[in-house]
């Protein structure tokens, strides 16, 4: 990670650093050779940040941001580049898009907002090689990505017998071979059944054929996840999805960590990490009653020190639904009319998109507006709550600072639901109207950087300004001690970071792209002992036809990954 | 009102995007700052008094101004695109994406249109004395929405696809269309005065159709419900009334279901 040479003093300004507890104190941060340092020389290049904020670089948690489904979205939306594609000035080139941006508009526009790290959340594993051309694509911001196991075949027959040693072996090998980061599952069992024609809305639903319900395949996969003890638990996207009354089946998921203890190596406390929150937090029987229950499940996550969550904010614009979740994207087709894209992929997956237009004057999406900024505002521990919009799923990752402006301004919150149509109704199915927390600066630091950073096994290279960890650093417009009473200036400077540091270079100033970086793609490298019957599995799987490829056309060959940072995991059982 | 006479002077060598040939662009602009307001060619900038000489000063507003080229624009893309009001006039033929976008004012084109006329229209009137490509009056590839309203008369014939993802406003080819009429259709009307290839109201859910001359190949969504007397565009005759297309859904109004109505009218 060292091939930037050079140093940089980013001087006096106002630093926040959860992972250290730092709020606000002027400090100076000294970068050298692309590593945060203690000092540096007088030589070093100086970026003045008196009277603005100094952060580590943001850290995302779960973003959709390559691979075939992010593709399939661009290729079928045409028009979410219309009148958005301006001409290139160098040194970035062309932008596009806005809902599923370009590989380049992407990295850009993170770099923009100070990001420095992104998880892409979904990676069918037969088409990681296509995922990490797509990542090695993406300029400036370095990148993982978590393949999707929930309803994989290996995974169903061994769990189906309760066999975590060979479930752990199957994931070893298949982290390995896609260069993958760690496990997702996505509405467990439920996409397997939608081959059927079915689905599973609940824990205890049976999955056809394979003999087994999604409650055994999140508890087996959390377990074979613990027997490897990897740098991330595992990352659940739940059953029901978007409907009215999901959060039940939200609260009986989540209880399944209950007892679990976390082993690894990298500093990582939870066992599960549930995704996009605000699409399993909801009360009501139809779309009449539909309402928040934000609050239900948030007093549960509290409790229950062992899970960390996302948020899936509804940044109310026009966006494209991209999910593994295939059967709940034929249903949002069935509800909303627009286009539908369905994929299903061999022995492992499937995937659905369609276009969604999140109406501030349509009740149940101003529900949903209220049901993911609740959940931030109740939760206690800002290191277990993440800011996500589940992009571009809830809307674009570009309203990240949009969605902190409402976080922190109860003034800018009660504009959006005063401009609402139906406020009334909104207010009522919510509490949002009755939550006057505003959020600080720390706590918006800690769900953006040094919480991500810690749940993804990665706190000691990213989301800290402590001496030794990348140098990630991003400078925001905002005088700690004197915060703009106008929130929209929050919004603006989160937008356009003042300057952003990404591994000792710097790529941005004033919000604008000044380099194409030098990114890296983070995956994980589970080192376990030969498991002879897993291998017999996998190589029939491929000899007997069942798989459309070849075993050795399956892995990610190196060239398509040129610049790995690997994470060894010596797997001791 | 004033008048903006563009000549043109040199035929681009790659088409001229024009986006800046509308009433709104040069509203209030004096004939040498029309001059110099930038269009693309390719990927390079260009400016309009590159290509034409600029005579006349446009009015205060777009309303009180009128814009007449005088000559050929084959080559010249988005004349009129996204305009407002006032009115452009081409003594000659146009390119690709004519008065698309467009909101209001008129557009008359003497000769052809290329493809993509009135592309996403949503009001104003665009009339063309020749014949027009494909996509006259369509959605933007991708997008459900297309056009909301206005009036576009082709007194020759068209190509494909007219009228796809239509929500309302008209289209009237006045001589033959090919394939592809109201494809994805929630609205407006679309009125063909000669013949169509087929595929006529394919996946239509709402609006209306009618075809004076032959169906060549009926889209099997359609059924025959009743025959009337109707005046439509001037011309009073009796048609074959089809409802559809049975194959997509359709709202329900009053507890009726609502289908696309499409009128052939009778041997």
């Amino acid at each position: 990670m060292s091939e930037i040479h050079g140093e940089i003093l980013i001087k006096g300004g106002f630093v926040i650093d959860p992972s250290q507890k730092i709020d606000g104190d002027v400090a100076d941060i000294a970068i050298k050779d692309g590593k945060i340092v203690e000092k540096v020389s007088n030589a070093a290049k100086v970026i003045d940040a008196k009277g603005k904020v100094v952060m580590a670089g943001g850290v995302d948690v779960h973003s959709h941001v390559a691979g075939p489904k992010v593709n399939v979205g661009r290729l079928f939306r045409p028009e979410d580049k219309l009148f958005r594609s301006g001409v290139a000035h160098a040194p970035t080139r062309m932008e596009m898009g806005f809902s599923v941006p370009s590989t380049l508009k992407t990295g850009y526009d993170y770099a923009r907002m100070g990001y420095g790290f992104v998880m892409e959340a979904a990676m069918p594993p037969i088409h990681s090689p296509h995922v990490h051309e797509e990542i090695h694509d993406t300029p400036i911001i370095d990148e993982g990505a978590l393949p999707v196991f929930g309803n994989n075949w290996f995974v169903m027959e061994y769990l189906k017998k309760g066999e975590v040693e060979n479930t752990a072996a199957y994931i070893a090998w298949l982290l390995r071979v896609t260069k993958g980061f760690g496990v997702k599952v996505v509405n467990p069992g439920g996409t397997a059944a939608w081959a059927w024609g079915m689905n599973c809305l609940g824990i205890e639903d049976h999955v056809p054929y394979f003999e087994i319900t999604p409650h055994e395949i999140i508890s087996g996969l959390m377990a074979a996840n613990e027997y490897l003890g990897l740098p991330h638990s595992v990352h659940i996207h739940q059953n029901n999805l978007g409907n009215p009354g999901n959060y039940p089946t939200t609260l009986a998921s989540l209880k399944l960590a209950e007892g679990v203890k976390a082993k690894n190596k990298f500093g990582r406390e939870q066992v599960m990490h549930s995704t996009h929150l605000q699409f399993h937090s909801y009360g009501g029987d139809s779309w009449a009653t539909f309402c928040s229950k934000a609050k239900e499940v948030m007093d549960y996550v509290n409790r229950q020190k062992n899970i960390t969550v996302d948020l899936g904010c509804v940044t109310l614009d026009e966006t494209t639904t991209m999910t593994a979740d295939g059967p709940f994207e034929h249903h949002l087709h069935a509800l909303n009319h627009l286009k539908w894209a369905n994929v299903d992929v061999e022995l492992e997956t499937a995937a659905g998109i369609v276009p969604y237009i999140y109406d501030k004057n349509v009740v149940p999406n101003g529900v949903q507006w209220a049901t993911g900024l609740e959940l931030a505002l109740y939760a206690k521990d800002p290191m277990r709550t993440f800011i996500t919009t589940d992009h571009p799923n809830a809307g674009p990752f570009t309203r990240y600072p949009r969605v902190i402006k409402w976080l922190m301004s109860q003034k800018s919150r009660e504009a959006v639901l005063a401009s609402m149509k139906k406020a009334d109704k909104v207010i009522d199915l919510t509490n949002i109207h009755t939550i006057d927390r505003e959020l600080t600066l720390y706590e918006i630091a800690a769900m953006t950087r040094a919480g991500p950073a810690k749940c993804l096994g990665l706190g000691s290279y990213y989301g800290s300004l402590t001496p030794g960890h990348i140098a990630d650093v991003a400078v925001f417009d905002l005088n700690y001690k004197n915060m703009p009473s106008d929130p929209e200036k929050i919004e603006s400077a989160f937008q356009r970071a003042a300057a952003f540091v990404k591994s000792g270079e710097i790529v941005v100033r004033d919000g604008e792209v000044l380099s194409h970086g030098h990114k890296k793609t983070v995956w994980v490298n589970p080192k376990m002992k030969e498991n002879p019957q897993v291998k017999r599995d996998v190589t029939e799987s491929f000899t007997k036809g069942y798989y459309t490829v070849g075993i050795t056309n399956y892995p990610v060959r190196e060239y398509l990954a040129p610049h790995p940072f690997v994470i060894d995991v010596d797997v001791e059982a | 009102m004033a008048t903006v006479t563009l000549t043109p002077i040199k035929t681009p060598e790659l088409m001229l995007e024009a986006n800046s040939i509308t009433p709104d662009a040069c509203a209030g602009k004096t004939a040498e700052q029309i001059a110099r307001l930038e269009c693309r060619e390719g990927k390079t900038h260009v400016t309009i008094g590159e290509f034409f000489t600029v005579s006349g000063n446009a009015g205060a507003t777009a309303a009180e101004t009128d814009i007449v080229i005088a000559g050929d624009c084959s080559r010249v893309k988005y004349i009129g695109s996204k305009m407002t009001a006032g009115t452009v006039t081409v003594n000659g033929n146009a390119d690709m994406y004519v008065g698309g976008w467009m909101k209001g004012g008129k557009i008359h084109v003497t000769g052809n249109v290329d493809s993509f006329c009135g592309i996403a229209m949503e009001g104003g009137e665009i009339l063309v004395d020749g014949k027009a490509g494909n996509h006259v009056g369509c959605a933007y590839r991708g997008d459900w929405r297309g056009m909301r309203g206005g009036t576009i008369r082709i007194r020759g014939s068209a190509g494909n696809d007219i009228g796809t993802f239509m929500l309302g406003g008209t289209i009237i080819i006045e001589k033959d269309a090919f394939i592809h009429v109201s494809t994805h259709a929630e609205g407006g009307t679309v009125i063909i005065k000669g013949n169509v290839e087929g595929r006529v109201g394919g996946q239509m859910v709402k609006g209306t159709i009618y075809v004076f001359g032959d169906i060549r190949f009926m889209m099997p969504g359609f059924k025959k419900v009743d025959r009337v007397e109707l005046d439509v565009d001037g011309t009073k005759a009796a048609f074959d009334h089809y409802i559809g297309d049975l194959g997509e859904r359709h709202p329900r109004s009053k507890g009726k279901e609502v289908f696309a109505d499409l009128y052939v009218k009778a041997a």
